[in-house]
C-alpha cells in the first residue's frame, strides 16, 4: 500500500476514534511527565473533554452516508454510529464516577486508570465499526487486556488481584474459543471480511459442510457470549465485579457489554445471514432454540443467584448477568425490531445501571463495606440518594414509568410478533422478572422500611450531576420513550448494516 | 377545558404532591391538612367531569387522543409502524368508578389524621396511588391501562410496608408478589393482543375480535388464542379480585396495612379487578366468555361461600371483614355468571356498594384500633354504652353488609342473584346459602362489639367530629344508593347495554 492509496481513504471517518487516541496517548505522556505525588485527578477532565469531543464528531458524523475504509474493513454505518454513541456516553459518565472514587490504592494508578479507560474505549469502537474479523478482534483484544488491567489496579487490595487475575484467565479462555469458532469460519469461506464472508456462506457447496457452518456458528456464538456475561460463561462477572473497583465495575456491566453485543450482532448477523444449516434451512432458524435456552438459563441463573447475594456489587453481577439474558431475547426472536429494541434496553440499561452503581460508590466508600446492609435506612438519612435509586431499581425491575419498563415492553413485543409467538421464552422472562422483585425490592425495603443511626451520606458535585442525568433521563425516556425512538428512527437506517460497499477503486497497487 | 379535562382529573392528585414537596417534613398539622386539600381537589375536578359528563350518551365522551410511542417495524412489503396511543375517555361505568375513588380518597386522607409518622411521604405516596387509580379507570388502552395498573402496585408496597402493623413487610412482599404475578399475565397477553391485532384501543380491540372466524384466520387469531387471552385475563384479574385460592395475599394486606390504606385497597383496588374482568373479559370475548359463565359463576359461589365460611371463625375483626370481601366479591362473580342485564348490573352494583360498604368498615376499625390497640373481638363488648354514635354507624354498616333492604349491598346481591336464577338456577340456589352465612358473621362480630357485657376500654371517647364525616358520608351515600338505586343504574346503562349487546343477551 503507498502512500497515495493511504492518503486517499476518507480518514475523517475515524474522527472520533483519532480523538480518543489523540487523547489517551497524550494521558499517557503527561502521567510520565508529571511529578509523582502530584494528584492525577485533573486528568479526568481531559480525558471527559477527549470523549466529550468524539461524542460531538459522532454526531456532527450522522449525515454521513455509508463509508467504508481501508479496503472494507472500516465501516461508519448508522450500526456503527448509534452504538458509539452509547460506548462514549456510558465511559464519559465512569470518568465522572472514577474522578470522586477515593481510594488509597488507587490514587497512584489513577492516570494509569484514565489512559486505561480510553484504550478500552477505543478497542469497543473499534467493534462497532470493524467490518473484517481481523480488526474485530483487534478491538476485542484491546478492549479486554485494558480491562483486564484495570480490574487490578488496587495492587494491594487482595480482591482486586483476584479479580483481575480471574478476568483474565477465563477471559484468555474466551478469547481461544472465539479465536477457534472464527478459524471454522474462515476455513469454510477463506475470507475474513464479514461481508465476503456472507456472500460465500451463501455458496451450494457449503450445502456439503453444513454441519460445520453450524459448529462454527456455535463455538463463536459461545466465545463472543464471554463479554456480555452469558450463560454459561458468566461465572467470572460476579468475581471481578466484586473485586474490580467500582467505576471499573460500572464500566464492565455497561460499555463493555454494550461492545460485547456489538460485536455479537456484528459477526453473527452479518457473517450468518445467508449461511445454511442442516437441512438447507437458514442456519440462524435453526439455531433458534439453542440461543433461546442460552438466554433463558442467562435469565433464570442470573435473578436465581442474585436472591442469595448480601454483597451488593455481587447481586448487581447477578443483575447485570440477568439483564444480559433480556437482551438476548430479541437477539434469539430475531425480529426486524432487532437493532431498536436492542439499542433502547442498553439505552436505558446505561442510565440505570451507571446510576445504581454512584449510589453503590458513595455508599460503599463511607461505609467502607459492600454489604446490602450500607442501605439501611438511607431515605432517612439521605433521600436524594434513596430516592433515585428507587427509581434506577424500579427501572431494572422494568415497572412502569421508567425507561427500563419500555425496554422491557419492547422485547415482549419483539418476541411475541412473530409467527410463530416465542410464548414460553417471554413467560420465562416474565417469571424471572417477578423474581428479580424480590432482591431489588429487598433493597428498596431496606432504605425505606428500616431505621438506621447511620449518617448523611454526602454527594460531591460531580455524582450529583451523574445521579441528577441518569435519574432524569430514566423517567424521561419512560415516559417519553419517543424522544428516543425518533432520534434513532431519524438517524439511521437499519439497513445500512447489511449493505455492503463495492471496494472503491483504490485497488491501483493491486 | 373539556379538551383536557380528563387528563387534568388524571393528573390532579400530583398538585398535592407537588404543594408538599415544598413543605418541611416535620410540620405534622399542615401536611395532613394539605393532605386533605389534596385530594378535594381531585374531587372537585371528577364532579367537574360528571357535569360535562352526558349521563345517557352512548360510547366515549370526553375522550383524548394523541400518538405516543411508535416502534417501526420493518417489513418486505414496506415499513409498518405499530404506534401506541396515549387515549383517555369515560364512559358511564368507569365515571361511576372515579367518583367512587376521589370521593374514598378524601375520606381515607381524612382518617389518615391516625397516621402517626412520615406524614409528607406517606400523603405524596397516597396521592401517586389516587393518580394510578384514577387513571386506571380512565385508560382506554392497554398499554396505559397496564401503566397505571402498576402505578397504583408501587405506592402501595411502600404504605404497606412503611405504615403498617406488626408483619407489614411480610404483607408488602406478599402483596408485590401475587399483584406481580397478576400483572405479569397481563402484560404477555396484553403484547400478544397487541402484536396480532396491531391496536391496543379497546373499542378497536372488540371490533377485531368480533369479526367472522374467516377474518380473523387472516390474521391469525384463531379460536384457541382467543381463549387462551380470555383466559390469562381471568387469571390476572382473579389475583387482583381475589378469587379463592388467590387470596391470601389480600387477608394479609387487610390486615397489616394502615387503616386508611385498607379503605382504599378494599374500597377502590379490588374493584380494578372487577372492572378488568368486566372491560376485558366480557368486552373483548363475549363468545369465550359465554363458554366459561358456569365456571365463573362456579368460581363465585365458592368465593361467596368460602370468604363467608371463614369470616365465621375469625376472632379479629380485621380478617372477619377480610374475609368478607373475599366472600362479597364471589358476588360479583355470580352476577357476571348470569351474562343478562340483571347480572350484570348486579355485579357492577356489588362493585360500588361493597366500595362504600368496606370503606365505611375498615375506617371504623381503624377507630378502634387507635381507641384500643387491638382488633381482637374477645377484647371488646359492650362500646354501645360509651361509644353510642360509633356503635350506631357500625350497626348500619354491618347490616349493609349483609344486603338489608333499603340498603346498597340488598341492591346488588338481589340483581346479581336474579341474574344467575335465570341462567343457572341450581348455582344460584347453592349460592344463597352465603347468604345466611354473611348474617351471621355479620351480626355475630358486630353484635360482640357493641352489645354484651362492657369490657374496659382505656380510651373509649366517642366518634369525634372529624371522624363523623367520613362515616357518615359513607353512610349516606349507601342509603342514598339503597333508596334511590336509579340514579346509579341510569350512569351505569349505556355501558352495560353496549356489553350485553356483545354477549348476545
Amino acid at each position: 500500500m503507498d502512500l497515495d492509496t493511504l492518503l486517499s481513504f476518507r480518514w475523517s471517518v475515524m474522527l472520533p476514534e483519532f480523538i480518543i487516541l489523540g487523547v489517551a496517548t497524550l494521558l499517557s505522556v503527561i502521567d510520565l511527565f508529571m511529578k509523582k505525588e502530584s494528584s492525577r485527578k485533573p486528568l479526568a477532565w481531559l480525558a471527559g473533554a477527549g470523549i466529550l469531543a468524539a461524542l460531538i464528531a459522532v454526531f456532527m458524523q450522522l449525515d454521513i452516508e455509508v463509508t467504508s475504509i481501508l479496503y472494507d474493513t472500516y465501516r461508519l454505518d448508522s450500526f456503527s454510529k448509534a452504538f458509539k454513541i452509547l460506548l462514549l456516553l456510558g465511559t464519559l459518565l465512569v470518568i465522572v464516577l472514577s474522578s470522586n472514587y477515593k481510594k488509597e490504592d488507587l490514587e497512584e494508578n489513577r492516570g494509569e486508570f484514565y489512559y486505561l479507560l480510553l484504550a478500552a474505549l477505543l478497542g469497543a469502537m473499534m467493534m462497532a465499526s470493524s467490518a473484517d474479523l481481523i480488526t474485530l478482534f483487534v478491538g476485542l483484544e484491546l478492549l479486554s487486556l485494558s480491562s483486564y488491567v484495570m480490574a487490578g489496579l488496587e495492587r494491594r487490595n487482595k480482591r482486586s488481584n483476584e479479580s483481575a487475575f480471574k478476568y483474565i484467565v477465563s477471559g484468555g479462555i474466551a478469547t481461544a474459543i472465539t479465536l477457534f469458532g472464527m478459524s471454522y469460519i474462515f476455513g469454510l469461506t477463506g475470507e475474513t471480511n464479514l461481508f465476503k464472508i456472507a456472500e460465500n456462506m451463501g455458496n451450494l457447496e457449503l450445502l456439503k459442510h453444513s454441519f460445520l457452518i453450524v459448529f462454527a456458528f456455535i463455538i463463536t456464538f459461545a466465545g463472543l457470549t464471554f463479554k456480555i456475561a452469558a450463560a454459561p460463561l458468566h461465572m467470572w462477572a460476579p468475581d471481578v465485579y466484586e473485586g474490580a473497583p467500582v467505576p471499573v465495575t460500572a464500566f464492565l456491566s455497561v460499555v463493555s457489554k454494550t461492545a460485547g453485543f456489538v460485536i455479537l450482532l456484528r459477526v453473527i448477523i452479518i457473517c450468518f445471514i445467508a449461511a445454511p444449516g442442516i437441512d438447507k434451512e437458514p442456519i440462524l432458524l435453526q439455531v433458534q432454540p439453542y440461543v433461546m435456552v442460552l438466554a433463558a438459563a442467562t435469565m433464570i441463573i442470573g435473578n436465581v443467584t442474585a436472591l442469595r447475594q448480601r454483597n451488593i456489587k455481587r447481586m448487581f453481577a447477578y443483575s447485570s448477568i440477568a439483564q444480559a439474558g433480556y437482551i438476548l431475547v430479541p437477539f434469539v426472536s430475531n425480529s426486524s425490531l432487532l437493532f431498536e429494541l436492542i439499542w433502547f434496553y442498553l439505552l436505558a440499561y446505561l442510565f440505570m445501571n451507571i446510576g445504581a452503581f454512584t449510589v453503590i460508590q458513595l455508599l460503599s466508600s463511607q461505609e467502607g463495606s459492600a454489604d446490602v446492609g450500607i442501605f439501611r435506612g438511607l431515605f432517612r438519612r439521605s433521600p436524594w440518594l434513596a430516592v433515585p435509586m428507587t427509581f434506577f431499581i424500579l427501572s431494572l425491575a422494568g415497572i412502569p414509568i421508567t425507561a427500563g419498563f419500555i425496554g422491557k415492553f419492547g422485547i415482549f413485543m419483539g418476541a411475541l410478533g412473530l409467527d410463530p409467538a416465542h410464548y414460553w421464552l417471554a413467560a420465562v422472562m416474565m417469571a424471572t422478572t417477578l423474581v428479580s422483585y424480590v432482591y431489588y425490592f429487598n433493597i428498596i425495603a431496606i432504605m425505606f422500611f428500616r431505621d438506621s443511626d447511620g449518617t448523611k451520606v454526602s454527594i460531591p458535585g460531580g455524582m450529583a450531576a451523574v445521579l441528577a442525568f441518569c435519574t432524569a433521563s430514566v423517567i424521561i425516556l419512560g415516559i417519553m420513550p419517543d424522544l428516543a425512538l425518533d432520534f434513532f428512527y431519524g438517524n439511521f437506517d437499519v439497513n445500512e448494516f447489511f449493505m455492503q460497499i463495492e471496494t472503491e477503486v483504490h485497488t491501483h497497487d493491486h | 377545558m373539556n379538551t383536557w379535562l380528563l387528563s387534568i382529573l388524571i393528573l390532579s392528585p400530583l398538585l398535592g404532591v407537588l404543594v408538599l414537596l415544598f413543605t418541611p417534613s416535620q410540620d405534622e398539622k399542615s401536611i395532613k391538612w394539605i393532605g386533605i386539600l389534596g385530594t378535594l381537589f381531585p374531587l372537585g375536578t371528577a364532579l367537574v367531569t360528571l357535569s360535562a359528563f352526558n349521563i345517557s350518551g352512548k360510547g366515549l365522551q370526553l375522550a383524548e387522543k394523541f400518538q405516543w410511542v411508535s416502534y417501526e417495524v420493518f417489513q418486505t412489503n414496506g415499513d409498518v409502524t405499530y404506534p401506541i396511543f396515549y387515549e383517555v375517555g369515560i364512559n358511564g361505568l368507569s365515571m361511576v368508578l372515579i367518583l367512587l375513588t376521589t370521593v374514598v380518597s378524601v375520606l381515607a386522607a381524612i382518617a389518615s389524621f391516625s397516621i402517626k409518622k412520615d406524614w409528607k411521604s406517606y400523603f405524596i405516596l397516597f396521592f401517586l396511588l389516587e393518580m394510578g387509580m384514577i387513571g386506571v379507570f380512565a385508560a382506554q388502552n392497554l398499554f396505559l391501562f397496564f401503566i397505571f395498573f402498576e402505578i397504583t402496585l408501587i405506592p402501595m408496597f411502600f404504605l404497606i410496608g412503611r405504615w403498617g402493623y406488626l408483619e407489614r413487610e411480610k404483607a408488602a412482599y406478599s402483596f408485590l408478589i401475587y399483584n406481580g404475578v397478576g400483572s405479569a399475565i397481563l402484560l404477555i397477553a396484553f403484547v400478544a393482543m397487541f402484536m396480532k391485532t396491531g391496536t391496543m384501543n379497546f373499542e378497536q380491540l372488540a371490533n377485531t375480535f368480533s369479526l367472522p372466524q374467516s377474518e380473523l384466520n387472516e390474521m391469525n387469531i384463531t379460536k384457541n388464542f382467543k381463549m387462551g387471552m380470555l383466559i390469562a385475563l381471568l387469571v390476572a384479574f382473579a389475583v387482583k379480585l381475589p378469587v379463592a385460592p388467590l387470596h391470601s395475599w389480600m387477608v394479609r394486606v387487610h390486615v397489616q396495612a394502615p387503616p386508611p390504606i385498607v379503605m382504599l385497597h378494599s374500597g377502590i383496588l379490588l374493584k380494578i379487578g372487577a372492572y378488568g374482568l368486566i372491560v376485558f373479559g366480557a368486552g373483548l370475548f363475549p363468545d369465550q366468555f359465554k363458554s366459561l359463565a358456569f365456571i365463573i359463576g362456579l368460581f363465585g359461589v365458592i368465593n361467596l361461600l368460602y370468604g363467608a365460611f371463614l369470616a365465621l371463625t375469625q376472632r379479629d375483626l380485621k380478617r372477619v371483614l377480610a374475609y368478607s370481601s373475599v366472600s362479597h366479591m364471589g358476588i360479583v362473580l355470580i352476577g357476571l355468571a348470569g351474562l343478562n342485564e340483571e347480572g350484570m348490573t348486579g355485579a357492577v352494583f356489588q362493585v360500588v356498594s361493597h366500595g362504600l360498604i368496606s370503606a365505611l368498615l375498615f375506617f371504623l376499625v381503624g377507630v378502634l384500633y387507635e381507641r384500643a390497640g387491638s382488633s381482637q373481638l374477645q377484647d371488646f363488648g359492650g362500646v354501645a354504652k360509651r361509644m353510642p354514635i360509633f356503635a350506631g354507624v357500625m350497626l348500619a354498616g354491618g347490616l349493609a353488609s349483609l344486603g338489608l333492604p333499603g340498603m346498597s349491598g340488598f341492591i346488588s346481591e338481589f340483581m346479581a342473584f336474579l341474574g344467575l336464577f335465570e341462567t343457572m338456577p341450581v348455582l344460584a340456589a347453592v349460592g344463597t346459602l352465603g347468604l345466611i352465612l354473611t348474617a351471621v358473621y355479620v351480626l355475630r362480630a358486630v353484635l360482640a362489639i357493641t352489645f354484651g357485657a362492657e369490657k374496659e376500654l382505656t380510651n373509649a371517647h366517642d366518634l369525634s367530629s372529624t371522624e363523623r364525616i367520613p362515616a357518615f358520608i359513607l353512610l349516606a351515600a349507601i342509603l342514598f344508593i339503597g333508596i334511590y338505586p336509579a340514579w346509579l343504574s341510569d350512569m351505569l346503562r349505556p355501558t352495560l347495554d353496549s356489553i350485553l349487546l356483545g354477549l348476545g343477551g
